[in-house]
């Protein structure tokens, strides 16, 4: 058995389990009830209570600024603490948490909820600010793939996905402390490539596969 | 097209990250655009990214903050559509660097046949085309650093691995090999290096400088 089957069984395992742990209470709950145990307060993974991609669509199609307030309510405090955890000062970090929070509003027609979550996509946006903003080197992106007349995501695709990503989260908040700094380090700035260890411990097959799927889709409707 | 050599999931992490050098960052934008594996993987890495943001804490912003987003969305102009995808070998970041496609590459040779094109990036690493005719071997170097190369036409085996379009061969210190374009079309790469190559016979140590290789 090679290394990536050995990880895929590990992995299966993981996801056994957390399923078994989490029940029909979802993710979230799993992860919310397990934080007094790991001794640190655990975060609100989002997806719990509030549809975040139906909001975004809002924005998308009726710029609906009352969905755009709830998605500004819930993200920009968290851009802006997570830009000052990647080392920039209060006045820069909410500076580029608007910033963040406009270029979402700008490109809401380019999100594809079959492949990310709304706060995944965030992420993105206020990586590529904090580059701009602590003068990192420039950083080209992929290709895009744009939806065909018809590609948009079915309604299933884009729940399974907004699950695997609660899923993830549950995954990521009940990391041995250790692991989760690494981890977090190299998402803040503190790690160069050769210092980012190859294995996260993740399980990220499942979410890898369903954005495989999507492609499959998108490339499918492009030809 | 099948893609059989990847990126390291290291290599995509820090992309998402947003830690790699932009030489770097280059050849993984250019693989990713080609490579739906690599391009799901690295999904799920912004999905950790997206995580992060979710468990970051919460830092109050300023009052006037939501109005003040609402001004600066007043002001923007909409965004275009992605370009179409251009009919030539280099996918869209690669050509946006070169400024066209192969035939606006500007070639400066090396000899035997051997041409290459140094790209405008930031310090602490360099990226550059290679054309390779077929049959010829790159000299005979090794790594002080790391080495990505990607395959945009024609093929190359190193001894080790054989590496045809879409193709990323990642190098490290630890290895040494001597790459020969295989027959067919010139080999056409793609090649980022965060250290100087070091050739390991004396003539084109002395030319390195000169080349900038």
């Amino acid at each position: 058995m090679d290394r990536r089957n050995a990880n895929m069984m590990i992995e299966g395992q993981i996801l056994e389990k957390m399923d078994a742990w989490a029940g029909p209470r979802g993710y979230a709950a799993l992860a919310k009830a397990m934080s007094p145990a790991l001794g640190r307060s655990f975060v609100s993974f989002g997806h719990d209570d509030v549809d975040w991609v139906a909001l975004l669509i809002a924005v998308r199609d009726r710029q609906d600024k009352a969905a755009f307030a709830a998605l500004f309510r819930h993200f920009a405090p968290r851009i802006k603490a997570f830009l000052m955890k990647s080392g920039a000062n209060a006045a820069l970090a909410e500076e580029c948490a608007q910033d963040v929070m406009a270029t979402l509003w700008q490109k809401a027609h380019l999100f594809d909820p079959g492949r990310a979550s709304v706060a995944t996509w965030v992420f993105t946006i206020a990586r590529n600010r904090r580059i701009d903003a602590l003068r990192k080197s420039r950083r080209p992106e992929p290709e895009d793939l744009p939806w065909g007349p018809e590609a948009g995501p079915d309604q299933v695709e884009v729940m399974e996905m907004q699950q695997e990503t609660d899923r993830l989260g549950a995954a990521l908040a009940l990391l041995p402390a250790k692991q989760r700094a690494l981890i977090e380090r190299a998402y803040y700035g503190d790690l160069t490539h050769s210092e980012i260890a190859n294995e996260t411990g993740l399980p990220l097959g499942t979410i890898k596969s369903r954005i495989r799927l999507a492609l499959e889709r998108l490339r499918h409707h492009m030809t | 097209m099948t893609i059989k050599h990847h990126l390291s999931d290291s290599l995509l992490i820090a992309y998402s990250a947003g830690q790699l050098p932009e030489a770097f960052n280059l050849v993984v934008a250019t693989h990713v655009s080609m490579c739906d594996d690599c391009r799901a993987a690295l999904g799920a890495f912004d999905a950790v990214g997206g995580g992060m943001v979710e468990s970051a804490g919460e830092v109050a912003v300023s009052h006037d903050s939501l109005a003040a987003t609402l001004a600066l969305i007043a002001a923007q102009t909409p965004v275009a559509d992605a370009p179409a995808r251009p009919a030539g070998i280099f996918p869209v970041p690669l050509a946006n660097y070169v400024g066209g496609d192969l035939d606006a590459v500007k070639w400066r040779s090396l000899g035997m046949g051997v041409r290459q094109a140094i790209l405008p990036t930031a310090k602490g690493a360099s990226v550059r085309l290679l054309h390779i005719p077929a049959g010829q071997a790159m000299p005979d170097h090794g790594h002080r650093g790391m080495e990505l190369t990607l395959v945009l036409q024609g093929a190359f085996s190193d001894g080790v691995g054989r590496y045809n379009r879409g193709d990323v061969d990642v190098e490290t210190e630890a290895t040494r090999h001597t790459p020969v374009a295989e027959a067919g079309p010139p080999c056409i790469c793609l090649s980022a290096t965060d250290a100087p190559l070091r050739f390991t016979n004396f003539v084109p140590r002395m030319l390195q400088p000169l080349f900038r290789i």
